[in-house]
């Protein structure tokens, strides 16, 4: 647990970030909370020449809720999500999912940054950003431009962010309706066995929009799009249920780990999706 | 000056002596981060160690290159077996009779194994050297399962090629270490053979790690100008470690100094000796300057004495009303590429053969095979006595399985069975003679404090709901009952490396009436600093606040075997009572001589010394201790100071009560502990509120196991639970509420009656949660699934069962 030399960077501005990453390219990584990054370099799994730390950067650290449009700033910590009451009644589901994240002290380091474009498969927020239809905002050499999170993840670890990239935020629009995150995991700090992030709008006594993605249950966060239409229509009965969950399991592609096997996988991905979707629906 | 005085129950008090449950003293260093532990030992010139590893389970070392590491700045020097071998240090024996490589001596037994040691200036610069060293390998066909080990013609330990004896007898096969028989063989199957009911079971329990959450370390420091070795370290027994670094290097036992320091957690851990020590020693004697080496928890899971791993048959006969007639116990063991199991010699499986638990069996026969594998050595007894997790879950599930085949209710089928408050002292059909034991009074208090018969009516409508598909939840009423048999040991059947598990305490009194007592035990949190003067306090009649507790450093410590298997209490605090009383005889003469009457006419009263039938005359401690000092006595020495060696009659044996309460997901596999009892007799009390601490630590850890903790190998022999990610470490949020009690029943060999605490949770910990999961599908057909019960698992049960039709 002892990681190679490298060298830190704290710099000011985002410009000095970009430089940093065109002058080092592969060598440089930046780093948000670090608690992806740094428990991987002190395995010596990641190697990091240059490490750029992204704490002194103004303006990353800002929750803008303005006329139901949320722009969350990279730095934003899990912690800072959940003691927002404003965004905790705008979207509820960041608040309920992150306190779903690790335990307290992880939280006050974690990220919605780093969470995010980390792509590791088992992050839980790229899933509920996708649910959201969430868009993330990336710095770069040839100024900013936005991606879908739905498109924005392509394997695990690897994004549609380039090397010189930085995401600096992710902007979404407040949901309304009913909204859920379940997640099953062995125990504190464990990655999900399998999660479930779902945002329902009733309409007439039945669903008009759904959206549902789940999380570690293939090598990147899977939005379900033929889920989320087996429920519109549907007052979310056994049927739709049954409908939406066979529709998911077609998405996802767990693999086996110590949570277990694919065919348990698969299991508790239904019922967790399932628990989602009725909650969800209560709430709509 | 005696019209201030207290009364009898404020002296009482104001000694802080048995029963009080007195802060800890540790804890403020503790709690404010001033602990002094080894790696926080920093001496001048230190140098840091780290380890070259194997990254494969079995294969042969072609070579070893160590010149690019060399040549990294910083780095002085790196160590492999061809560097060891002329000091005959390269191997080293272990405590369980067989030899372990200190560095890969031609090829690596298991992944993690150590091959080179890399010494440098820097922390950092070792970990960088590490990456240097160019090890060529040649894989090998690996092995992690013994009972394929004991049919491969692949040798495992080509240095016992063609041994056909080991440390404790013949070997079977060139990959078999020993058998060891306990119990009358054939009288057993005869009455199996003969009997009207028989229940079978095979049972694999995992191997497990005791994961301490300070890892393993030492810093050794040669000074090459007087000649004395000092070894800073994680042991557990310190006084052990010098007689075998004396043993090993040569240097003369009073020239080397073994200190513990502050340990964070042992549980077993660091009962043995393993190659970082070793190495450190080494390196300093070869730089001549101190070394440092700490292993980081990766290291520690999968190069450290893991626990468990025992693979065990079961046949228990009863009668069709359910009196147990007979048990048979199969084990194949699986020790790893060395036995470097901790038990006393004449131990093999440790005390396995207390598998009989706590019930009147007539007949019994144990057999244990232990064998090597491609996996990490150890075998070390993780928070309980030698191997008595095993034997207690063992008894724990046979019974379970028996009520199962005579369709009893599991509660009165113990109930039956267990030894009688009069037949103690009971010499049990394995051998062990049980000191006291009361376990109809503790079962039925556990059983109506729990409202047993509510829960199991609870449990029958659950059973009924569930088949109308009106719950998806099961509820599992768990239960056990445990005796452990802790104390190791009585010198004439209990060693260590051939030192007599005795133990020790040494007490000087101060002129002004406070204390210091030193002993052979070593604290790793189990609070000896607090409960020793507590024990002495009532011994002695100073106050507990006024006796400092000192252990750990050889120099200044009586010998002693070390703290593990719950003996520090039953052994160490015997020794602490016995000197204790050495001191109130001496103060008794001191007491008559300063009161003008004889020795008879005094007695002993709390805090003082009184006249018989003349209580207001009479001789404070604090007043004798002074005497002691500054009066010539005729016929008595000055000073008032006393040691005592204590060799234990028998051991203690402390038993228990538990009930868990749980309801399982069966869609999910999650399991959800509802309500956790535990009775613990521990016989005399010392101090409530550590017992309470400690039974809430053994429950914790005994969920741990029971729930998902393991140390998991795939084919190729990887460690798949290598971090705290997947090797379950549980913290507040997995714990649930637990609820203790207990009874009395002294030991009646110990001087005080106590028996030990520390590792009886964990004990019966274990059987009662697995009980519980497996109690919730009885109703389904299942007989047995092995542990850890981890959410897929119960998922698979269920699944098994036809749960999820």
């Amino acid at each position: 647990m002892i990681p190679a030399a490298f060298d830190y960077y704290r710099p000011k501005n985002m410009d000095e970030v970009i430089a940093l990453l065109q002058e080092h390219g592969d060598d440089a990584r930046v780093m948000a909370g670090g608690h992806s990054l740094i428990p991987m370099m002190k395995l010596r799994m990641a190697e990091v020449p240059h490490l750029i730390d992204l704490q002194s950067i103004e303006g990353l650290k800002t929750i803008e809720i303005e006329n139901g449009q949320i722009t969350l700033g990279a730095m934003v910590t899990q912690h800072d999500l959940i003691d927002h009451d404003g965004l905790a009644a705008a979207v509820p589901i960041l608040r309920e999912a992150a306190l779903q994240i690790a335990d307290p002290q992880v939280r006050y380091m974690g990220t919605i940054g780093g969470n995010v474009a980390n792509g590791d498969p088992g992050n839980d927020m790229p899933g509920v950003m996708q649910c959201l239809d969430a868009q993330i905002n990336l710095a770069g050499p040839d100024g900013p431009r936005t991606v879908a999170a739905r498109d924005y993840y392509e394997a695990a670890y690897m994004t549609d962010r380039a090397d010189d990239e930085v995401l600096v935020s992710v902007s979404l629009t407040a949901p309304t309706g009913g909204y859920a995150y379940e997640k099953q995991k062995r125990k504190i700090g464990d990655y999900a066995t399998a999660a479930a992030a779902v945002q329902i709008t009733k309409s007439d006594g039945k669903v008009a929009t759904a959206s549902i993605a789940m999380t570690n249950l293939s090598d990147v966060p899977v939005w379900s799009e033929e889920a989320s239409a087996a429920l519109i229509g549907t007052s979310c009965e056994s049927a739709a249920l049954d409908a939406a969950v066979a529709a998911m399991l077609g998405d996802i592609d767990p693999s086996e780990d110590n949570r277990g096997p694919v065919a348990f996988k698969r299991h508790v991905a239904g019922v967790i999706l399932k628990r989602a979707v009725t909650r969800a629906w209560d709430r709509a | 000056m005696n019209d201030m005085t207290p009364d009898r129950e404020e002296r009482s008090a104001n000694l802080k002596g048995l029963g009080c449950s007195r802060k800890r003293v540790e804890d403020a260093r503790f709690t404010q981060g001033k602990g002094n532990y080894v790696d926080d030992i920093k001496l001048p010139d230190m140098l840091h160690g780290d380890f070259v590893r194997s990254p494969y389970a079995h294969a042969r070392v072609v070579s070893v290159n160590k010149d690019a590491a060399l040549a990294l700045p910083g780095v002085v020097a790196v160590l492999t077996a061809e560097d060891l071998a002329p000091l005959n240090l390269h191997w080293m024996p272990t405590l369980a009779g067989d030899k372990q490589m200190v560095l890969a001596d031609g090829k690596v037994l298991f992944q993690g194994q150590e091959v080179a040691f890399v010494v440098a200036s820097d922390r950092y610069v070792a970990a960088d050297a590490v990456e240097l060293v160019e090890v060529e390998y040649e894989e090998l066909e690996v092995i992690t399962d013994p009972f394929e080990a004991l049919k491969s013609d692949v040798v495992l330990r080509e240095d016992l090629e063609g041994q056909t004896e080991g440390a404790h007898g013949p070997r079977k096969h060139h990959n078999h270490i020993f058998t060891w028989e306990q119990g009358d063989e054939a009288g057993t199957n005869q009455v199996l053979d003969n009997a009207e009911v028989v229940a079978e079971e095979t049972m694999y329990y995992h191997r497990t790690h005791p994961c301490p959450l300070e890892t393993c370390g030492s810093v050794a420091s040669m000074d090459k100008v007087n000649g004395k070795l000092t070894l800073w370290g994680t042991f557990q027994a310190p006084h052990v470690v010098r007689t075998v670094a004396s043993l090993l290097s040569g240097i003369e036992e009073h020239n080397i100094r073994v200190v513990s320091p502050d340990i964070g957690g042992g549980f077993g851990n660091k009962v043995g000796v393993y190659p970082g020590y070793v190495c450190s020693i080494v390196a300093s004697i070869v730089t001549g300057k101190p070394v440092k080496w700490v292993e980081d928890r990766m290291e520690n899971l999968m190069s450290t004495a893991f626990a468990r791993d025992y693979h065990m048959t079961g046949k228990i006969s009863a009668t069709k009303e359910g009196k147990i007639t007979g048990l048979h116990c199969h084990v194949t063991a699986d020790h790893g590429g060395f036995d470097a199991c901790a038990d006393p010699t004449k131990f093999p499986a440790g005390f396995m053969n207390i598998c009989t638990g706590s019930y009147d069996i007539p007949v019994a026969y144990l057999a244990v095979d232990g064998v090597y594998t491609n996996k990490a050595p150890g075998g070390v007894s993780y928070r309980c006595s030698f191997r008595v997790t095993e034997a207690v879950y063992f008894i724990e599930r046979m019974i379970e399985v028996l009520a199962i085949e005579l369709d009893m209710d599991a509660a009165e089928l113990r109930r039956i069975n267990f030894i009688k408050k009069e037949q103690f002292p009971y010499t049990a059909a394995l051998g062990w003679e049980y000191d006291s034991g009361d376990y109809h009074t503790a079962w039925d208090k556990a059983l109506e404090t729990v409202d047993y018969e509510g829960l199991r009516a609870e449990q029958a409508e659950r059973v009924a709901a569930f088949k109308r598909g009106e719950t998806r939840k099961l509820m599992g009423v768990g239960l056990s009952f445990f005796t452990e048999i802790v104390g190791a040991g009585p010198v004439k059947n209990c060693d260590i490396l051939g030192m007599g598990m005795f133990d020790s305490c040494e007490i000087r009194i101060h002129p002004t009436g406070s204390a210091i007592a030193r002993l052979g035990t070593i604290s790793q949190g189990q609070g000896h600093a607090t409960t020793f003067a507590q024990i002495l306090a009532s011994e002695i009649g100073i106050s507990a606040d006024s006796i400092t507790i000192e252990e750990g450093d050889t120099d200044t410590a009586p010998y002693g075997l070390g703290t593990y298997g719950s003996r520090s209490t039953p052994v160490a605090g015997a020794a602490t009572a016995m000197a204790g009383r050495k001191i109130r005889a001496k103060a008794q003469m001191i007491a008559a001589y300063l009161l003008e009457v004889h020795d008879d006419d005094v007695e002993f009263d709390i805090d003082r010394f009184v006249v018989k039938g003349a209580p207001e005359r009479f001789k404070t401690m604090k007043e004798i201790a002074y005497a002691a000092y500054n009066q010539a006595i005729p016929g008595i020495e000055p000073g008032l100071e006393a040691v005592s060696y204590y060799d234990p009659p028998n051991m203690t044996y402390p038993f228990g009560a538990y009930v868990c309460v749980m309801d399982i997901d069966v869609d999910t596999g999650v399991p959800e502990i509802r309500r956790f009892y535990a009775l613990d007799d521990c016989g005399t009390r010392i101090n409530p509120m550590i017992i309470e601490g400690q039974v809430h630590g053994g429950l914790t850890e005994a969920l741990a196991v029971a729930l998902g903790q393991e140390i998991a190998y795939d084919d190729m022999g990887n460690v798949k639970t290598g971090t705290l990610m997947d090797f379950f470490l549980p913290t507040a949020w997995e714990v649930p509420n637990y609820e203790t009690d207990y009874t009395v029943t002294p030991s009646p060999h110990h001087p005080i009656g106590a028996k030990g605490v520390g590792e009886s949770p964990h004990v019966g910990g274990v059987p009662c949660f697995s009980n519980a999961v497996q109690d919730a599908f009885r109703a389904f057909g299942l007989r047995h699934t092995n542990m850890p019960h981890d959410h897929w698992r119960i998922w698979q049960t269920a699944n098994g069962l036809g749960l999820h039709d």
